[in-house]
C-alpha cells in the first residue's frame, strides 16, 4: 500500500526500467488476451452510441418540432426519451466502461485474462437485455421510472450479463500478481460492488413488488443518483488516474489525496439521490440529508480535481501531441465543474428556480458525457490500438471527433443551462403565463435555447460518426494486417 | 490482499449507510401508510382509481407523459404551483398511496397536472387536446396522440363521438376522427386527478 513514486511509476511506464522488457512482454500478453472481450464491448457500445444518438436527435426535435414524427406511437416523444436515455447510459456508456474496466483491472493487477468466456456471455446477456429493453420502451412497456425504464421481462438479462461481469472481476482481483493496490483499482471494486446491489434494490423495490407510493420515489433517485455516483463515476475516475499518469509517464501527484477523494465519494455520493425530489411530497429530513451530502461532495471532487490537476501542473503542453490525452483532461475538467455546479443545484434555494426545468437536462449531460462519455472515448482511444497492434487509420477524424463533440457539448451545456435557469425564473413568476402564443411566456420563452440545443446535438453526431468510421476502417486495417506476414510495428502514443 | 477484505467491508458499510436511510427510514415512516376519512366530508381519502381510469393511468404511463407533467404541487412560498392555480394546496405522502409507480415527474415542459381534473373538466377538450393540441393550445410544444384515435369513413351519418374539428384540421371530406379506447381511458384518469382533499398534514 506504501507506494513510493518510483514503484508507481515502475507500474505505469515498465519499459523505464531494466526489467523492462519482461514487463513489456506481460503487458502485451494481457492485450491479447483482453482483444475478443474488450473489442466485442466497444464495437457493440459504438453501436448503442449510434442509435442512442439518433434517438437524441429525434428527441431534441420533437421539442420544438412537435409534429415531426408525430403519428406513430412507437415514436411519440415520451418513448422515444427514454429510448434514448436507456441506449446510452446501459447499451453506450455502461458497455464501454465495463470494457474500460476490464483491461484496467487486467493490467492493474497484472494477470492475462482468465476465463474469457464469462465476458462473452456477459456481453450476449447485456446487449440482449439492451435491445430488448429498448424494443420493450418502444412498444409502450415502460416501467414509467425514470432511468429504470426497462420492461420487467429484460432486466433479469442485464443482471445476469452484470453479476458474471462482477464476478469475474472479483475472481481476477483475487488472483492478481501485483500485490499494490493503485487507486484506479479501488474505485472498479466498488463500482463493481455497488452496481448490483443497486439494480437488485431497486427492481425488487419499485418494479416486482412496490412499495408503497412516495417511498417508490425515494428508492427511485436513490438508484438513478447513484448509477451517475456509485457506477459511472467510479470508472471514469479510474480511468482518468489511470490514464493521465500513463500517458504523462509520472505518478499521480499524491497517494493521499487519492485515498481521500475515494472515501469521501464511497461515504457522501451515495447519500445524494433526494435532492431530485425538493419541495415534493417526502419527509423534509429525507430532503435535507440529501442536500447536506451533495454539498459535502465538494470534499472529493475538489480533492480529486486537486489531484489531477497537480498531475497535469507543467505538461499541459502535451495536450497538443496526446489525443488521449485531450479527452481525459476535457473529461477530468468537466467532472469537477459538472459535480460543483450540481452542488449548487442540490441547495433549495437554487433547486426552487432549477428543478423542474431544462437546467436538469444539461447538468445529466454534463456528467454523462462531457466527463463520463469523453473519458470512455479517450480510453477507447488508448487501448484498441494496443489490443489490435494496428494504428488508428486517421489521426484527422480523432481530431474531428474531439473538437465536435468537446465544441457540441460545451454549447449544449451553457445554452440549456442557462435557459433553464430562465424558464425556472419564469415558472416561479406567476404573472408570466404559462403558454401563450403571442406575449411572453414559460414555454414560447424556452424555444431558441431547445433549437441551439438541437443544432449541439448534430455537431455531437457528427462527432461520433467520425469516431465510428475511424473505429470500422481500424478493424478492416487489423484484418487486412492478418492476412499480411506479421510485422511488429510499435504503437504510437496516441 | 491484506487490504482487500478491508476495502469491501468499506464500499459495503458505505453503500448500505445510504440503503438503511434514504430507503429502509423512508420505508418505515410511510410505508404502511392508510388512507384516512376526512372530517370535513365524511369521505375516505384517497382511493383507489376505477378501472377505466386505470387503464387511463397506463396509458400516461406507457406514452411517457412523465417526461414533461410532473404530478406534484410545491408548499406556498416555495416556487408559484399555488399561484398559477396548479393546486389548491401541497401534495402529500398520503395523496400517492395507490399509484404504481408513483410518476412525481421532475421536468415541467408543460404544466403540472396534479389538478388537471379539476382545472380543466371537459372530456372535449381533452380530446381534442390529445388529438393535436394546437386545435386548442395555440403555441403548444406537445406532442400530438393520433394514434389514440381513429380515421374513419362516415357512414351514413357522423358518429356521436367524432371529434369536431375546426377548419384549419379538418380532414377531406368524407373522413372522421373516432377516439379508441385508449384515448377515453386516458381522459378519465386525466379528469380523476385531483389533490383537494383537506387532508390535516396538508394544512
Amino acid at each position: 500500500m506504501n507506494e513510493s513514486p518510483q514503484s508507481v511509476l515502475r507500474v505505469l511506464s515498465p519499459a523505464d526500467t531494466e526489467d523492462g522488457m519482461q514487463q513489456r512482454a506481460l503487458l502485451s500478453e494481457i492485450d491479447t488476451s483482453c482483444r475478443t472481450p474488450v473489442m466485442l464491448l466497444f464495437g457493440f457500445s459504438l453501436v448503442w452510441l449510434l442509435i442512442g444518438t439518433a434517438f437524441a436527435l429525434v428527441t431534441s426535435f420533437k421539442m420544438h418540432a412537435p409534429d415531426f414524427l408525430g403519428s406513430t406511437a412507437w415514436l411519440t416523444f415520451g418513448r422515444v426519451r427514454p429510448a434514448h436515455l436507456n441506449s446510452v447510459v446501459y447499451g453506450f456508456a455502461s458497455q464501454a466502461g465495463i470494457g474500460v474496466a476490464l483491461w484496467l483491472m487486467c493490467r492493474l493487477c497484472r494477470t492475462p485474462l482468465i476465463l474469457g468466456w464469462i465476458i462473452n456471455l456477459t456481453v450476449v446477456f447485456w446487449n440482449l437485455g439492451v435491445a430488448i429493453g429498448i424494443v420493450g420502451i418502444l412498444a409502450g412497456d415502460s416501467t414509467g421510472l425514470e432511468w429504470l425504464e426497462i420492461p420487467p421481462y429484460a432486466t433479469p438479462m442485464l443482471f445476469v450479463g452484470f453479476a458474471l461481469f462482477a464476478l469475474w472481476g472479483i475472481i481476477t482481483f483475487r488472483y492478481r500478481r501485483e500485490s499494490h493496490l493503485y487507486i484506479s483499482q479501488f474505485y472498479l471494486l466498488a463500482a463493481l460492488f455497488w452496481f448490483p446491489w443497486l439494480y437488485t434494490a431497486a427492481q425488487i423495490l419499485i418494479v416486482m413488488d412496490p412499495v408503497r407510493g412516495v417511498v417508490q420515489a425515494a428508492v427511485n433517485w436513490w438508484f438513478a443518483h447513484n448509477v451517475l455516483g456509485l457506477w459511472i463515476t467510479p470508472i471514469g475516475l479510474a480511468a482518468i488516474y489511470y490514464f493521465i499518469p500513463k500517458v504523462l509517464g509520472r505518478p499521480v501527484h499524491s497517494y493521499y489525496l487519492s485515498m481521500l477523494g475515494f472515501w469521501s465519494l464511497a461515504l457522501f455520493y451515495n447519500w445524494n439521490g433526494m435532492h431530485h425530489l425538493v419541495g415534493g411530497p417526502l419527509p423534509a429530513w429525507l430532503i435535507t440529508v440529501s442536500i447536506v451530502a451533495s454539498a459535502m461532495m465538494t470534499i472529493p471532487v475538489v480533492t480529486v480535481g486537486i489531484n489531477h490537476h497537480l498531475t497535469m501542473w507543467g505538461n499541459f503542453h502535451r495536450l497538443k501531441d496526446s489525443p488521449v490525452l485531450r479527452f481525459m483532461v476535457f473529461g477530468g475538467m468537466s467532472y469537477t465543474f459538472t459535480s460543483l455546479h450540481g452542488v449548487l443545484l442540490a441547495l433549495r434555494s437554487v433547486s426552487e428556480v432549477t428543478h423542474f426545468t431544462h437546467s436538469t437536462i444539461a447538468h445529466a449531460h454534463q456528467g454523462m458525457y462531457a466527463f463520463f462519455a469523453m473519458v470512455m472515448f479517450g480510453s477507447i482511444y488508448y487501448i484498441v490500438p494496443r489490443l489490435l497492434q494496428v494504428e488508428w487509420p486517421s489521426a484527422r477524424l480523432i481530431r474531428l471527433h474531439f473538437w465536435a463533440c468537446a465544441i457540441g457539448i460545451t454549447i449544449y451545456v451553457f445554452v440549456l443551462g442557462f435557459g433553464g435557469v430562465m424558464q425556472g425564473l419564469a415558472m416561479n413568476n406567476p404573472d408570466v403565463p404559462f403558454l401563450d402564443p403571442v406575449k411572453p411566456s414559460v414555454v414560447t420563452l424556452t424555444i431558441p435555447y431547445l433549437k441551439i440545443r438541437s443544432h449541439s446535438g448534430i455537431l455531437i453526431a457528427i462527432g461520433h460518426l467520425a469516431f465510428a468510421v475511424n473505429f470500422v476502417w481500424i478493424l478492416i486495417r487489423w484484418i487486412k494486417a492478418g492476412r499480411k506476414p506479421q510485422t511488429t510495428t510499435p504503437v504510437s502514443s496516441v | 490482499m491484506r487490504y482487500g477484505p478491508l476495502i469491501f467491508v468499506g464500499i459495503f458499510l458505505t453503500l448500505a449507510s445510504s440503503w438503511c436511510g434514504l430507503v429502509l427510514m423512508p420505508q418505515i415512516q410511510l410505508g404502511r401508510q392508510q388512507a384516512v376519512k376526512i372530517e370535513e366530508t365524511g369521505e375516505i381519502y384517497p382511493t383507489p382509481r376505477s378501472g377505466l381510469a386505470q387503464q387511463g393511468f397506463e396509458i400516461y404511463r406507457a406514452n411517457g407523459c412523465i417526461y414533461c407533467h410532473s404530478q406534484q404541487v410545491r408548499p406556498e412560498g416555495f416556487g408559484a404551483d399555488i399561484l398559477r392555480n396548479w393546486g389548491q394546496r401541497r401534495t402529500v405522502a398520503r395523496d400517492y398511496l395507490y399509484d404504481k409507480p408513483v410518476m412525481l415527474g421532475t421536468m415541467r415542459t408543460g404544466p403540472d397536472l396534479t389538478n388537471i381534473g379539476l382545472r380543466q373538466t371537459s372530456a372535449a377538450w381533452h380530446l381534442l387536446h390529445l388529438y393535436n393540441p394546437r386545435i386548442v393550445s395555440k403555441g403548444s410544444i406537445m406532442p400530438p396522440f393520433p394514434f389514440l384515435f381513429e380515421k374513419k369513413k362516415i357512414g351514413s351519418r357522423l358518429s356521436p363521438d367524432a371529434l369536431k374539428l375546426p377548419p384549419e384540421f379538418a380532414l377531406e371530406p368524407g373522413y372522421e376522427i373516432v377516439p379508441r379506447p385508449e384515448a377515453r381511458a386516458l381522459v378519465q384518469y386525466l379528469l380523476s386527478l385531483k389533490a383537494n382533499a383537506p387532508l390535516p398534514e396538508a394544512k
